[in-house]
């Protein structure tokens, strides 16, 4: 009466863990056995509920700006490193001043509503209205392929620039299709990758300044990533963690 | 800025060191904090162990060479759990999940639908489960972990992780559409 299949392999499957034949196997028995048919969906459904339901919950920002300030890049470190009663020697004060310099520099880089990061948030929020927009029914994509072969070509002759195109079905990120988009006045090619039923919209645009480190956050409870690759400027946005966001970008930047 | 020798003691890591935790350890605090907010089940508890285990990330940094920096985290996050329960809460690292408690419902993907459709119910019957059930869902279907660094991070053998996962699948299966008052009136009757 029972399977032991369905208290086992079942869960590899729905897991993506099993290799490509027992994966095989699976589906053949599957058809033959409906308790383990029934019961891969009731999984499925329940997957489904468990991501829909927001279970996620970020660190609370008042953690984060203590943690950031104990452990990250010290906004002003320095006086730390001169211990009490010791006359720093004119080298130690040398490197107080590199620190302070490195620190104004990257507090200036990494505050938000400083600098040039204003202008980031702006444009985060921009992708991150881009991306709710491409959520409406019909707005995803205009060519749906999980073929690169297909998408790429599809962007020729619409854009001036030739977006990365891949697969990463194996990693987990199923190229889903493409479509064109306008963020800002700026004409971009927008990739769409599947992540376990979530839906990440990768933006692309040219540009000409140097490859950056990733610089993250979140708005709306959607992530964001974004970074500087090979004359490319990159925002990947979606509601996954922001470790999968990262994994993405990975494998965009090999 | 910071106050004496806390600031000594924390400096154990030089100025490039420090870049690496930020660029590499930072990213993962909200992985860090979801993960100590189930297995604690509250956020404020979650948020002082979350501190702490970042402080043991901070000065195990050394020690980490390289490879996959979330789960090294979670490990750390998951360990400082674990040892706060044993001191603050420890009655709870010994349930069980009663089976016969929540008897096999008859499951169908409908019910299960109905009964999934509600965060609050969701949170209820996650957080009935036994700890070690919880955690390796909360890895697989929040954190999206594969069964190699969930065996990583709980230190279970990777043999075993796909069975850890099915017994705590159908065990939420099974306090999920219990908790269901339009399906089964006898949830009223609360202990």
């Amino acid at each position: 009466m029972s399977c032991e299949l369905t208290q086992s392999v079942l869960h590899g499957y729905l897991d993506g863990e099993l290799d490509a034949a027992r994966a095989a196997d699976f589906e053949r028995h599957l058809i033959s056995c409906p308790q383990c048919a029934s019961a891969l969906e009731t999984q499925e459904t329940l997957r489904t509920s468990i991501q829909q339901a927001g279970l996620y919950e970020r660190a609370p920002s008042t953690l984060r700006r203590k943690i950031e300030s104990q452990y990250g890049v010290p906004a002003a470190v320095t006086p730390m490193r001169v211990k009490a009663g010791v006359r720093p020697s004119s080298w130690q004060w040398l490197a107080v001043a590199a620190a302070l310099f490195l620190a104004v520099f990257l507090g200036w880089r990494l505050i938000p509503g400083l600098g040039a990061n204003r202008a980031q948030v702006e444009l985060a929020s921009a992708i991150v209205d881009a991306h709710l927009r491409s959520l409406q029914p019909g707005h995803l994509e205009d060519v749906v392929s999980t073929d690169q072969h297909t998408v790429k070509p599809w962007f020729d002759g619409k854009v001036n620039f030739a977006p990365p195109v891949r697969d990463f079905a194996g990693d987990g990120f199923p190229l889903e299709g493409g479509r064109l988009d306008v963020v800002e006045g700026r004409e971009v090619a927008v990739l769409v990758y599947g992540r376990r039923k979530h839906v990440i919209n990768v933006f692309v645009w040219p540009m000409s300044e140097a490859d950056t480190s990733p610089q993250s956050g979140s708005q709306l409870g959607y992530n964001w990533i974004s970074w500087r690759k090979a004359g490319m400027e990159m925002y990947a946005v979606s509601d996954v963690s922001p470790a999968d966001l990262d994994a993405l970008r990975k494998l965009l930047s090999e | 800025m910071s106050p004496g020798g806390e600031g000594e003691e924390l400096d154990v890591l030089d100025s490039q060191e420090r870049e690496r935790f930020e660029q590499l350890v930072l990213p993962h605090l909200d992985a860090a904090f979801n993960l100590a907010r189930w297995i604690l089940r509250g956020r404020n508890d979650a948020e002082d162990v979350a501190q702490e285990a970042m402080l043991r990330a901070f000065r195990f940094f050394r020690g980490f060479h390289g490879g996959d920096v979330r789960a090294w985290l979670l490990q750390i996050v998951r360990n400082s759990c674990y040892t706060w329960l044993e001191k603050n809460r420890p009655m709870e690292l010994n349930t069980e999940f009663d089976e016969e408690l929540y008897p096999q419902p008859g499951v169908t993907p409908e019910s299960l639908a109905i009964a999934g459709d509600n965060r609050e119910r969701l949170t209820r019957a996650l957080e009935g489960l036994p700890p070690r059930s919880r955690e390796v869902l909360v890895l697989r279907e929040l954190e999206g972990c594969s069964y190699k660094e969930i065996a990583a991070i709980t230190s279970m053998p990777i043999g075993t992780v796909m069975s850890a996962l099915a017994r705590a699948r159908q065990r939420l299966e099974r306090a999920l559409t219990q908790a269901n008052p339009v399906r089964n009136q006898e949830a009223n009757r609360e202990l």
